[in-house]
């Protein structure tokens, strides 16, 4: 009985500045997404290269926050980081490349 | 003499080599990374070709309150989705997505807390996390259900299906329709491995195990689903 009895589990309390932190976290990602929401409706559709440097920008904000802190990326080895980093690059190198082979497309149909 | 060759043997030692763990992560933890990151090259394979077809196509030049749908150009996004539910008739653009957005980043952050509960050995705070999340991902899915029905039967233009839509060309549709639709997919498959975190939880596996590394590991799957609404967020209704 005795041993069963110090095999309990113990409970560590919550540290209230790592919960804080989560919350802190959670806010920033909210209130970027509540500003993208306001720009979408007051910079005018005219000035497009404006708006979508903007989203871009703030979604990249949001990511590194939730792979930076929620899935903790920021604190595992630089080993892992560029892992993870390096081919997402790369993917986005065929994203600029590939939209640009879209406007040669849209060219070569209607110009 | 067989000691002074195993000091040697240890010094000498590449952190390669085996029996350490070079990127001090679990290799369960190291493996659902490595799955993340081709899951990830799957969803930018379908926002690039969102990309690629998007520029391809006539962009629509004129002022946002004279937009009309037409085959003829990419529609704009807040133009297409601008109905709420129980809210008929009205024009409330993106408001829906936005809401649905918020109830994804909550859930991530309810599964942030799932995980510190963890750390701390605290069975019940996992479990109450953990329900909340569940809530979450289901509360999600109930919207992308009733996005999709509104979307399917339109609003009195014809709806769409993947060969046709009301909203402007074809592959508008289509990309919606598999851009959400594998989002969607990965929510659905969250949910159910959530709920199995959940139940292991409850019925006691990982107290017995010693550790709660398995909230962790589904942790990053979805976070990682929460990430990509974020990108399908921003390049499908935003810009």
């Amino acid at each position: 009985m005795h041993t069963e009895e110090t095999a309990q589990i113990q409970v560590i309390p919550a540290d209230k500045e790592k919960i804080k932190k989560i919350w802190m976290t959670a806010g920033i990602l909210g209130l970027v997404t509540a500003l993208e929401f306001l720009i979408a409706f007051t910079v005018p559709h005219e000035m497009e290269t404006l708006r979508v440097s903007i989203f871009v920008a703030m979604t990249i904000v949001k990511a590194f926050y939730i792979v930076g802190e929620f899935m903790h990326l920021k604190y595992e080895v630089k080993a892992l980081i560029w892992s993870i980093l390096i081919p997402m690059i790369l993917v986005t190198w065929l994203l600029i490349a590939l939209i640009h082979e879209g406007s040669a497309i849209y060219n070569a149909i209607y110009l | 003499m067989s000691t002074t060759a195993h000091t040697i043997d240890t010094t000498d030692k590449n952190i390669w080599d085996g029996g350490q763990s070079p990127l001090k992560a679990s290799y369960g933890k190291l493996m659902m990374w490595f799955f993340l990151l081709s899951d990830a090259f799957t969803f930018s394979a379908l926002l690039i070709t969102y990309g690629l077809i998007r520029s391809a196509h006539p962009t629509y030049d004129g002022t946002v309150e004279a937009f009309t749908f037409s085959n003829e150009y990419w529609p704009i996004p807040e133009k297409v989705f601008e109905a709420v539910p129980f809210l008929h008739g009205v024009s409330l653009p993106l408001v829906f997505v936005g809401i649905m957005t918020f109830i994804l980043i909550m859930s991530s952050v309810t599964m942030v807390l799932a995980v510190e509960a963890g750390h701390r050995m605290d069975k019940k705070a996992v479990e109450k996390w953990m329900l909340w999340t569940i809530i979450g991902g289901l509360t999600f899915l109930g919207c992308q259900a009733w996005e999709w029905t509104h979307f399917i039967h339109g609003t009195g233009g014809g709806g769409a299906s993947l060969s046709w839509n009301e909203y402007g060309p074809a592959d508008f549709a289509g990309l919606f329709f598999f851009i959400t639709g594998f989002h969607g997919t990965h929510v659905f498959s969250g949910v159910l491995l959530n709920f199995l975190i959940y139940y292991n939880t409850v019925t006691g596996v990982y107290e017995r195990r010693g550790h709660y590394e398995m909230v962790e590991k589904v942790g990053l799957y979805w976070h990682f689903v929460d990430l990509v609404w974020v990108f399908v967020f921003t390049f499908f209704y935003l810009v």
